[in-house]
């Protein structure tokens, strides 16, 4: 059980699928304007990542090469689409505030990218442990930058107020711009720059470097 | 090594370069994920249409809310909700079929649910016009008594949306609600305010030609057909004046007004 931990811990941080692969950036920008709407899709993704991972780890040795994506995605949109009917029938209001977002899991790269790498190669419980990994690891992005942007774009916090609006008397202006999608690539920049800060390891190599000649010159 | 007698496990066996493993295992996970699929979907169904039909009655108990008076004058005709019916703008006629999750702004998009509307006919600055509309209305005894109609406008910077209620003579205004506006505020957004859509009740749209004449006037109204402006806030009372005109004109609801007034709902 120690050796398998890792397989959990790892993507949180050190690995983040979101910050250091950078992955499932699109659904990162459309579902953080709030927290009710993070929390939710993070749920959805964790259903859904480990699900699949179950599914396909257990009937690994049994899946031909040559068919085994279209098999992979096909266990994957069910689970999506399952997911979705069940939010439209026990969370009507939030499943119409991620609208397409859910049934969007389906070409979330993590997803595939975890079955595809890591649920083909590997016993059950491994891949379950490294499907909630990742799974919590973009959750957990997704929460920090909703939390940052509700909290800066409305002055609100899962629909609670917490900063004293101006236009009620308070002091605090909020900032539209947090409301709008670009904000979420600034967040997410940012976090990416301070993790790569405190682990310089993944600071990755420039494809291309410019050469000086000897004498100075550019060749 | 026993010669395996079991089917189940003689297909398990076979490599996965096998064509018949790979055509059994493509069938086996469609087949799950199919019934999966349809199970879901169908234990899920009865509260997924009461969901939708929550939201639905919300919206309209909404408005009949935003309608002052309507209250009581539903109470009086021992209803309690409004009717809804699709109605073809183009024709007039009322359509079979359910007014949920219709959504006007997005049909007028749409290439096969939205017309084009020409430019002399485009007052009220829509540039499209969805073809069926949703109107809600209230009966007594098979006659109406209380007709609201949807729409909406170009203002100063926004798009007004607004519910107009007209009584039993389809002419005489019973409410005004603007259920959405993003106009100046403090200036065009009083239109939003309850004391000036109460200037609304009783005001006339067309005259006794039949011409369509209700209009937001700069300052104070001296005919029935007149509604006082808010000053500072003229081109959002144009706004107004446009779409009322637009949708009780030939281009809106006036093909099926002249019908309803013809024939009644049948």
């Amino acid at each position: 059980m120690m050796r398998l931990s890792h397989h959990l811990t790892d993507p949180l941080i050190r690995s983040n699928p979101v910050t250091l692969q950078i992955l499932g950036i699109c659904s990162a920008l459309a579902v953080t304007t709030a927290l009710a709407t993070a929390l939710t899709m993070a749920a959805a993704l964790i259903f859904v990542l480990c699900a699949s991972a179950a599914i396909i780890s257990a009937i690994r040795r049994h899946i031909p090469q040559a068919i085994r994506l279209i098999l992979q995605i096909t266990i994957i949109a069910t689970l999506v689409i399952v997911t979705d009917e069940v939010l439209r029938a026990y969370a009507f209001e939030i499943s119409q505030r991620l609208s397409i977002f859910v049934g969007l899991i389906v070409t979330n790269c993590i997803v595939l990218g975890r079955a595809e790498s890591f649920a083909m190669h590997h016993p059950v419980r491994a891949s379950v442990l490294d499907a909630l990994g990742n799974a919590l690891g973009y959750g957990l992005v997704l929460v920090i930058v909703a939390t940052i942007r509700e909290l800066l774009g409305t002055g609100r916090l899962a629909g609670i107020p917490v900063l004293p609006l101006a236009d009620q008397g308070g002091w605090f202006e909020p900032l539209r711009l947090m409301q709008l999608a670009p904000s979420a690539f600034f967040i997410i920049g940012l976090l990416v720059w301070a993790i790569r800060a405190a682990r310089p390891e993944q600071i990755e190599r420039p494809d291309h470097r410019l050469l000086l000649r000897q004498d100075g010159t550019w060749p | 090594m026993a010669e395996v007698r079991n089917p189940w496990a003689r297909f398990l066996a076979r490599s996965n370069e096998d064509p018949v493993k790979a055509l059994g295992m493509a069938g086996l996970v469609a087949l799950g994920a199919a019934l999966t699929v349809s199970t879901t979907a169908m234990l899920l169904e009865p509260r997924q249409a009461a969901n939708l039909e929550a939201a639905r009655a919300a919206r309209m108990q909404a408005m009949v809310d935003a309608l002052p008076g309507l209250r009581m004058v539903m109470e009086e005709a021992g209803v309690t909700e409004l009717q809804s019916h699709l109605v073809d703008l183009e024709t007039g006629r009322v359509l079979p079929g359910a007014t949920s999750g219709l959504d006007p702004v997005q049909a007028a998009r749409g290439p096969d649910t939205g017309v084009e509307l020409p430019p002399e006919a485009d007052i009220a600055g829509l540039g499209r016009r969805e073809k069926v509309a949703a109107i809600h209305l209230l009966e007594r005894d098979g006659v109406p008594v209380l007709l609201v109609l949807p729409m909406r406008g170009t203002g100063y910077q926004s798009t007004i949306h607004a519910l107009l209620a007209l009584e039993a003579d389809l002419d005489t205004v019973a409410a005004l609600t603007v259920t959405e506006q993003g106009e100046t505020p403090g200036l065009g957004a009083q239109i939003e305010r309850p004391d000036w859509q109460a200037l609304w009740p009783g005001r006339r749209i067309t005259d006794d030609s039949g011409a369509i004449r209700i209009e937001v006037v700069r300052g104070a109204a001296t005919t029935p057909f007149e509604v006082d402006g808010i000053s500072g806030a003229t081109r959002t009372g144009n706004g107004i004046t446009a779409m009322l005109r637009f949708w009780m004109g030939p281009w809106g609801y006036g093909p099926f007004l002249d019908r309803l007034a013809e024939e009644g709902m049948g």
